[in-house]
Parts: structure tokens; C-alpha cells; sequence
């Protein structure tokens, strides 16, 4: 009788599968999507790629449902990899951070970005200069000259960041030759909240967090925000107040991180387009804004022609920044 | 028995041998900040190394009788061990589901002799117990064959 | 704070429909924490989309139920089939799996259920009047501290196994080397890799474990022509009862167990590292000390009072800073913003509703938790009276279900299989596992911490002994380390101070 129950079962499965097939000429995903994240979980990216996920299902964005899996190994590279030998399929995508540059640069893991298929550009995070709110460094200013003065000492000003050889240590290197004097101990994390409890937990000098790694920190004042690496202050109420670098040092050090999608190598064409649609219509709900504000996330999409040179040019930045910070391998 | 121990112990020692060849690569001295990526595992290695070759030693001196798996042992274990290891083949072109519905069907028949009618309704059930809680609940994709993506899964 | 604050948590946490997420949450993760490779953050996950059209306060609820019933469940399979569904409950098999093997896997299983309860009570009673404090003691906690504790744990098993010590020191020192493979994060170097970009992830702690653990001990049961033995006991709930009549005999292990999961729960990763600590503690002070690894039911009680307590006190650093205590914390996390709360130390402050209501949820879910799983005790131990032609092969079924869904990854599959084999050799040939477990999952962490240390100090290892917390750690560490030396000479010296006369042969 249970027998008869599995069997009957297993036909309407079948049946659901076949009747679940596209007829429509315009692409839309099949199966559930594969999203993978090169990174751990609660990190900045993961946060997002799961954002993505829930927005597409609470607003019925997408017919399938997204899946969040994450492949974090050789700082990425799993991910990257997995992705990349993944040609042609149409139900994978994957959320990129600054390793998608840094990690083969300095690992030689073989791949690069144009091995993959570029879907959009969401968004692009900002980079601050943390320091603990005991201490008395009011302005970026102040907290230099001291970096200075301890150059070279035993107490040497620790710079705590994500990783080796990625985005935080390449900007502590920026820093470094921008100003002559200055001098850090890098201190590498594992991930971005681990780096800003230690900033409060006075275990390092200062860091160099995206926003919203130390924001709610920050509210609690425990630690004080002394500059932004872009070009221009953040446009957000509460953010507005923080100067750039270049107002509060006189020198220009600017890294913005890319927050975007790829898909595998020869991704069809529609495939490409819908993602694209779909993911213009998840910046466009209000969950999404209100987590670019409260991360003071700039929001930045773009697609096609201008995400891939965008890409290129970036590409390029990396390896000129890396190389003048000695982080290529060797 | 002793020929088991000594096989094993001289596998320990070439695997820390190897060990040692990608530490020198890396750097395995203490750096200016503290030892470099190649020091914890050189010197483990080394450890490794030692330790085998007195095992080796020990197992050189020590008579054992006993050997390290009878006939009548062996077979039990590879009852179980190539048909998983089979299975695992299976998955690699056929899916998971696939694999494990042909692993427990022929286990059950092959060893357990059970009845047709049981082996079915598990070797059935177990892939689709598994779809359902893994796939459709938990939503972690398993491997898939040509079966699935005739199905459209 | 205290009390009143807890009633306002009481008066939102217990309306039906929390309670109903409660149960509903101790359901999947109870699922998820047997099936190895599964992992309470997976249920996290797949869950955050349904609470979107929750309220955040019930939200959070079934997010945090699932995850101790992810707590609770890890036993299960530990004891049954010697199969850790979770990290944290390897040392759960040391005794728990030789006890279900003699036909006593209920008062097993009531033992580990009950001990869960117990710890994590007593680390949620900490949360609700200390949160603050310990939070602040929690920051102090920086890479020298870290490694301190690890040190800690791995000193605490020193002396501890019998057999053969250069057997136990190569599955010591095979364990540091399996956990090096991979990534260096300190360098972003690749070690070990060979050029294969299937070993850049490393060997996953869970694999090794499903392998070693589940996948050998098949092996060995098959060899040996055993049968797993069913309960002696029938299908009701007597076995509980009488359980609870023994355990309280347990209560000093119960305290120690508590205590040492709560502080370590505070770090990542600290739940399976206090785990062991509290079973390698619970032996050294045990009068059976000698029937340990033999089917002790104290070496049950020990590290799932130590896992739950970590477990629960994971919680602390997410509700008071808004750092993830755990995985499963992290994807929590991503909620709260999801649901436009900021984790972090203003949470207390701007939303006292939300963090009381889930403090009260943490009482409510785990005594809803205890009674859910202690009721199904009979159940789960008739498991073992499934005929052996049909367990073995879906043991080996989920195992491999289990190593691949850890990392989506065929390559885990195989290793669970090299891992049985390997777990098959080691143990006929009298290698120790544990050690090796040990050493894979404290390699990692503890070279990151000693070398971000190193760093911190620009090389002087006197960093360790400077700060007063890890000095105090470390210090404690090296006793142990020397205890194996200091102890006959401290009895001598003892036995002559009381006045007995020293033995006359010496």
C-alpha cells in the first residue's frame, strides 16, 4: 500500500517538474539558482548575496528561488574556480568583493574576471579610518603624527584589517607611501567584524572598516570615524560630517570596493539580460536602500559595456596598486 | 600486524618528507614578526618524521603473531567499502541520487537479503527523503545526472 | 535591570504564536543537527526569507530555536552511530557511542539531552543579569588571549590518553599538519597545495570527523561481525527517569562543564573546543577515571554541558556588540539588518523589547527543547534495532550526503572515504583519533592566533605573559603541561607532610 502511495508520489514529481518547464521565448530560470559567495558566512558580501535572496523572496522577483552557498577556500578562489568551470550554465551567479582582483594577483590561483561573465555592477562600499574613542586622536591628522612618532618603535601603531595581501592591507600600504613617516604594524583578521571588536577591544590602533562593519559600534561610541577614502564625503545624514582624505591629510588616497555579480564563462545572452532586470529591480525595493544607507554603501549599478570596462580598468588598479606594495606573487 | 604498523609508519614519514619540501618553499624561519607560513608546518614535519621512524623501530624490535586483518575479516569490511567507494564513482557522473538508491539496494540484496518489496521502498525512499529535506527544505543543492536533468530538477 | 526587564522579555516570548515558532524551530534543528554537514547556519539560512513577514521579535524566536535544537540533536547521532552531526559533539562519541553499544543508549541519550539543558541554563541565567559586564570582559579577549585558551585545551589532554605516547603524538602532529592545508591567512600564502586547487580549502574538521569517526567505525563493527545492539530497555519513558535519578551524582562535572562553555563560548568556534576541555577536566577529576572512553556516563554529561553552555553564550557578543559568537550567529545577524534592526551595543538601548523578548526565548525554547527531544528518546534508541544490511548502508548514505553538503563539494566525498579508511588502519593499529580531531580543529585557530600575536608583539613571545587574562591562562596551561612530571613528586611530598610513612622501597 506504501508502495503504491511512493510510486504515485514520484509521478506527480514528475509531473510538477515537467509542467514547471518554460514555454515563453523570454529566458527565466528553471531551477532553483546557484549564489555562490567567495567569502565566509556574516562578511559584508555574504550579508549581501543573502539580502539579495531574501528581497527576490519576499517580492516574488524571481520564479525560482536563489540559493546562498558559500565556497570561501584560498580567500576565494573555491569560489572563483567553481564558477569558472561552470561554462555555459545559466543557473549559477556569483558576488564578487576586491578578491576577485587580489586573490589570483597574489595566490597565482589561475583565474581572473574575464573568465567569468560580467552581470551588473550593485553597488560599491567605502572604506573608513577607524580609531577607538578613548583614545586622543580627534582628527586623522593627530592620529598620524603619532603614527609617526612611533614609527620604527616597539609601539609601532597596529593596523588591524581583513586578510593578507587584500583590500585593508593594500590600503595601509597607500597610506604608507602617501605619507612619508608613517609606518603600521598590519595585523590581519579574519573578517571584517572580528577587525572592529578589536579595535574596541584595544587589541589593535586603528582599522580601516567598511562602514557598516563598525557603525553600530560607532553609535555606542566606542570608536571614532577620522576619514573616508574617496574622493568625496559620503552623502548620507550621519556620514556627512566625516572628511575625506584628502581634507584631512592633504593627500589623495582613494579604494572603493566592488560589490557586484558574475556569471559563468558563456553565459547565454538572455540568461545575462534577465539577471540584469532582476537585479535592477531588487536596488529598486526599499529594503535594498535602506541598506545602502545604513552601510553608506554608494550605490552604483551598472551593466554591459560599462560594468566590464569599469572591471578592466579596475583590474588594472589593483595590480598597479600591488605591485607597488610588493603584493604580487613572486 | 607488524607489517601493517610499518607500512603505515613509513607513509607518515614520506607524507611529513613532503610536508617538509613545501615548507622550505614557503619560509620556515621566524621572520622579523614572528615565525613565516612555512615554520609551524617544517617543524611539525620534522616531529612527524621522528616519531614514525622510532615507530618504525619500535615495530622492528616487537614480534606480533597476530595478523592485522584475517581473511574471514576482510571480507565484511570490503563488503562495505568498495561498493561505497563505488557509489561514490556513481556519483561523480550519475548524481547522488542515483548513486545512493543503487548503493543501499544492492547492499541490502548482496549482504542483507532482504525482500525485494523492502529493498524498493528504501532504496527509493532514502534519495527522495533526502531530496526532499536537503533540496526543497534546506535548499542545498546535491550532484545530479542525466536522470535529473531529464527530469528538469 | 534583571527582573523586570526578563518579565517584559516572559510577557512577549510566551504568546502562542511564539510558541508555536519555538516548537517549529526545535523541529528542523533537531533534523539539522543529526544529519552531519548540516549545519545551524543552513537553517538559518533557509528560514531568514520566511521571517521577513514576522514580526522581528518572533522572527529571531524561530531562528534562535532552530538553533538549539541544532544543539540538542548533534548528540544523537554522536551516541547511535558514533557520528557527530555537529562539531561540538565529537567528544560526545568518546563514551556516549560505547554506551549505546552496550544497550544503554537511552540513559545515554537522556544524559546528553539533560546535560544540554543544564549548561545551557545555567550560561543564559549569566546572560540575563550580566549581559553588560561580561560583554566588556568579552572585549578583552584579543589574538593573545585566544591563543591562551586554545593552549589551555590542548594542555588540559595532555598525559590524559593511555596506549602507546608516540602513537598518540603522530596523530597529534598529523592533525596541526592536516589543519595547515590551505590557505595561510596570516601571508595569504597557499600551503600545501601542491598546485591542486582541490586541497586550497583545507580538510574540514566535520569531514575528517564523519570519516575517522563514522565511516571507520562501519568498518571496524562490520569486521569485528557485530550487530548494533538495540536498547535492553523497551519503547517507553522509564530510561529517563531512571537517568535522572543518577545524574545529580554528576553535579560537580555539571558546574565545571557550565563554566568552562560559557568563557569560551564567548570566541568564534568556542563551543567545540569547550567541549573537549570540559571531558578532558571531568576525567582528570573523575574517580572512574579509568572507565572513560569505555562507556562513563559522565564523559557524556561533560562535553554537552560544555557545548550548550558555549552554545548559549555564542549569543552574548551578538546581542551586546554585534559580533557572531558562531556561523549560525553570523547569518542571524544578516537578519536583524534584513529586518532593519543594527546589531550591535546600541540594541540593549534602542530595542529593549526585541533583545528581553529573545533572552525569555532562550528559556522558553530550551526547556520546550528538553522535553521535545527527551520524549523521543525511546525512539531514537530503537533505531539500533534496524537489521544491519539496511543501517549500514544508510549510515554510509548520509555520511556522504553529509560530506558533500558541508561545502557543495564532490572532492569532500572522497575524503570521507580516505578519512574511513585511514580512521580503520589508525584504530587497529592503536593510533588515538581524538588527538588528531583535537589537533585539526584547534590547528587552525590557534596558529592564526598565536601568529596575529606575534605580530601584535613584532615577535616577543612575551606578549602571552604580559596581559594579565592570557598570562593567568597560559600560566594555568603550563601546569598542566607539567603535571604529568610534578604529580608523583607532589604525592611523595604530600604523603610524607601528613605524617603517613613514605614507601619504604623507593
Amino acid at each position: 500500500m506504501r508502495h503504491h502511495r511512493l510510486v504515485s508520489a514520484l509521478l506527480v514529481l514528475i509531473l510538477l517538474a515537467g509542467a514547471a518547464m518554460p514555454a515563453a521565448a523570454a529566458w527565466e530560470p528553471t531551477k532553483p539558482i546557484e549564489f555562490v559567495v567567495p567569502a565566509g558566512t556574516g562578511g559584508g558580501a555574504d550579508q549581501m548575496a543573502r539580502l539579495i535572496a531574501g528581497i527576490s523572496d519576499k517580492h516574488k522577483l524571481s520564479p525560482r528561488p536563489l540559493i546562498v552557498v558559500n565556497k570561501a577556500g584560498g580567500a576565494g578562489a573555491e569560489g572563483f574556480l567553481d564558477v569558472k568551470g561552470k561554462k555555459g550554465d545559466a543557473h549559477t551567479i556569483i558576488i564578487t568583493l576586491s578578491n576577485l582582483f587580489t586573490t589570483p594577483l597574489h595566490t597565482g590561483v589561475p583565474f581572473s574576471w574575464k573568465d567569468l561573465t560580467p552581470v551588473a555592477r550593485l553597488a560599491l562600499d567605502q572604506f573608513i579610518l577607524w580609531v577607538n574613542a578613548e583614545t586622543p586622536y580627534m582628527t586623522a591628522k593627530d592620529y598620524i603624527a603619532a603614527v609617526k612618532e612611533n614609527a620604527g618603535k616597539p609601539s609601532q601603531k597596529k593596523m588591524g584589517g581583513t586578510g593578507s595581501a587584500q583590500e585593508d592591507q593594500i590600503i595601509t600600504i597607500q597610506i604608507q607611501q602617501a605619507i612619508d613617516g608613517t609606518k603600521f604594524t598590519y595585523v590581519p583578521f579574519k573578517g571584517g567584524g572580528e577587525v572592529c571588536v578589536n579595535l574596541v577591544g584595544k587589541h589593535v590602533d586603528s582599522t580601516v572598516n567598511n562602514p557598516i562593519e563598525c557603525a553600530s559600534h560607532w553609535k555606542a561610541k566606542r570608536v571614532r570615524p577620522l576619514a573616508v577614502f574617496d574622493t568625496e564625503r559620503i552623502p548620507v545624514a550621519e556620514w556627512k560630517d566625516i572628511p575625506t582624505v584628502k581634507e584631512a591629510l592633504g593627500v589623495d588616497i582613494h579604494y572603493l570596493m566592488l560589490r557586484g555579480i558574475f556569471g559563468p564563462p558563456n553565459m547565454p545572452k538572455e540568461a545575462v539580460d534577465w539577471y540584469v532586470g532582476f537585479l535592477k529591480k531588487v536596488t529598486e525595493t526599499p529594503e535594498w536602500k535602506k541598506y545602502m544607507d545604513e552601510g553608506a554603501l554608494k550605490p552604483a549599478f551598472a551593466s554591459g559595456d560599462e560594468y566590464a570596462k569599469w572591471v578592466e580598468e579596475n583590474e588594472k588598479l589593483h595590480r598597479e596598486l600591488m605591485a607597488k606594495g610588493g603584493l604580487l606573487k613572486k | 600486524m607488524r607489517a601493517a604498523d610499518l607500512a603505515t609508519a613509513v607513509v607518515l614519514m614520506g607524507l611529513g618528507g613532503l610536508v617538509m619540501f613545501d615548507a622550505v618553499r614557503l619560509g620556515y624561519d621566524w621572520g622579523s614578526d614572528g615565525p613565516k607560513s612555512g615554520f609551524f608546518p617544517f617543524w611539525l614535519a620534522v616531529a612527524l618524521v621522528v616519531t614514525s621512524g622510532l615507530i618504525v623501530v619500535q615495530a622492528l624490535r616487537r614480534h606480533s603473531p597476530q595478523p592485522f586483518v584475517s581473511r574471514e575479516q576482510l571480507r565484511p569490511v570490503l563488503a562495505v567499502l568498495v561498493p561505497a567507494t563505488a557509489m561514490v564513482l556513481i556519483m561523480e557522473v550519475a548524481g547522488l541520487y542515483v548513486a545512493s538508491a543503487l548503493y543501499v539496494a544492492f547492499y541490502m540484496r548482496w549482504v542483507g537479503r532482504h525482500r525485494w518489496i523492502t529493498i524498493a521502498l528504501l532504496a527509493l525512499g532514502l534519495p527522495l527523503a533526502t531530496f526532499v529535506i536537503f533540496e526543497r527544505w534546506f535548499l542545498v543543492p546535491m550532484p545530479k545526472g542525466p536522470l535529473e536533468a531529464w527530469l528538469g530538477l | 535591570m534583571g527582573f523586570e526587564n526578563l518579565l517584559l522579555g516572559f510577557h512577549i516570548a510566551v504568546t502562542p504564536f511564539n510558541l508555536f515558532v519555538a516548537v517549529v524551530g526545535i523541529m528542523l534543528g533537531t533534523i539539522i543537527g543529526v544529519l552531519p554537514g548540516l549545519g545551524g547556519a543552513n537553517g538559518v539560512a533557509i528560514l531568514l526569507p520566511l521571517t521577513f513577514t514576522m514580526p522581528p521579535t518572533s522572527a529571531i524566536i524561530l531562528l534562535t530555536s532552530l538553533y538549539w535544537g541544532a544543539l540538542f540533536g548533534g548528540a544523537i547521532t554522536s551516541i547511535l552511530f558514533n557520528i557527530p552531526g555537529e562539531p561540538w559533539s565529537v567528544a560526545t562519541t568518546f563514551d556516549g557511542y560505547p554506551l549505546a553499544r552496550q544497550g544503554q543508549g537511552g540513559q545515554a541519550l537522556t544524559a546528553a539531552f539533560t546535560s544540554s539543558f543544564v549548561g545551557a541554563f545555567f550560561s543564559i541565567v549569566l546572560i540575563t543579569f550580566f549581559a553588560p559586564v561580561l560583554a566588556e570582559i568579552a572585549l578583552k579577549f584579543g589574538p593573545p588571549e585566544f591563543f591562551a585558551i586554545q593552549f589551555l585545551t590542548f594542555s588540559s589532554f595532555v598525559g590524559l590518553g593511555g596506549g602507546n605516547p608516540l602513537k598518540s603524538l603522530v596523530s597529534i602532529l598529523l592533525g596541526f599538519i592536516l589543519a595547515a592545508v590551505g590557505l595561510d591567512i596570516v601571508t595569504g600564502q597557499l600551503r600545501m597545495t601542491f598546485g591542486f586547487t582541490e586541497l586550497m580549502k583545507g580538510f574540514d574538521f566535520i569531514i575528517a570527523v564523519i570519516g575517522l569517526f563514522g565511516v571507520g567505525e562501519i568498518l571496524l563493527s562490520v569486521e569485528e561481525g557485530l550487530k548494533f545492539q538495540g536498547t535492553s530497555t523497551g519503547m517507553n519513558l522509564r530510561v529517563v527517569l531512571d537517568t535522572w535519578k543518577i545524574l545529580p551524582r554528576y553535579w560537580r562535572t555539571f558546574v565545571r562543564g557550565s563554566f568552562i562553555g560559557f568563557w569560551m563560548g564567548f570566541k568564534p568556534g568556542g563551543a567545540t573546543p569547550a567541549s573537549f576541555m570540559s571531558y578532558a577536566f571531568a576525567k582528570r577529576f573523575s574517580r572512574n577515571a579509568d572507565r572513560f572512553g569505555k562507556g562513563e556516563l559522565e564523559g557524556v554529561v561533560a562535553p554537552e554541558t560544555a557545548a550548550h553552555a558555549a552554545g548559549v553564550a555564542a549569543m552574548l557578543p551578538m546581542i551586546t556588540l554585534g559580533i557572531p559568537g558562531s556561523p549560525t550567529a553570523a547569518v542571524m545577524l544578516g537578519g536583524l539588518i534584513i529586518w532593519g534592526l543594527q546589531p550591535g551595543p546600541m540594541l540593549f538601548k534602542e530595542k529593549p523589547d526585541f533583545v528581553w523578548g529573545l533572552i525569555a526565548s532562550m528559556y522558553t525554547g530550551n526547556i520546550i527543547g528538553v522535553l521535545m527531544v527527551l520524549a523521543f528518546v525511546p525512539f531514537f534508541a530503537a533505531i539500533l534495532r534496524i537489521p544491519f544490511a539496511i543501517l549500514t548502508p544508510l549510515i554510509v548514505v548520509v555520511c556522504a550526503v553529509g560530506s558533500y553538503a558541508v561545502h557543495n563539494s564532490m572532492i569532500d566525498v572522497w575524503y570521507m572515504v580516505i578519512f574511513g579508511v585511514v580512521g580503520y588502519v589508525f584504530k587497529k593499529l592503536d593510533y588515538p583519533l581524538a588527538p588528531l580531531v583535537l589537533a585539526l580543529v584547534l590547528g587552525d585557530l590557534a596558529e592564526n592566533a598565536l601568529r596575529q600575536s606575534l605580530i601584535m608583539s613584532q615577535g616577543s613571545l612575551a606578549i602571552f605573559f604580559a596581559r594579565p587574562i592570557s598570562g593567568v591562562i597560559m600560566a594555568v596551561a603550563l601546569l598542566f603541561f607539567a603535571l604529568p612530571v610534578v604529580t608523583p613528586w607532589w604525592r611523595r611530598f604530600r604523603g610524607g607532610s601528613v605524617g603517613t610513612p613514605a614507601p619504604r622501597e623507593t
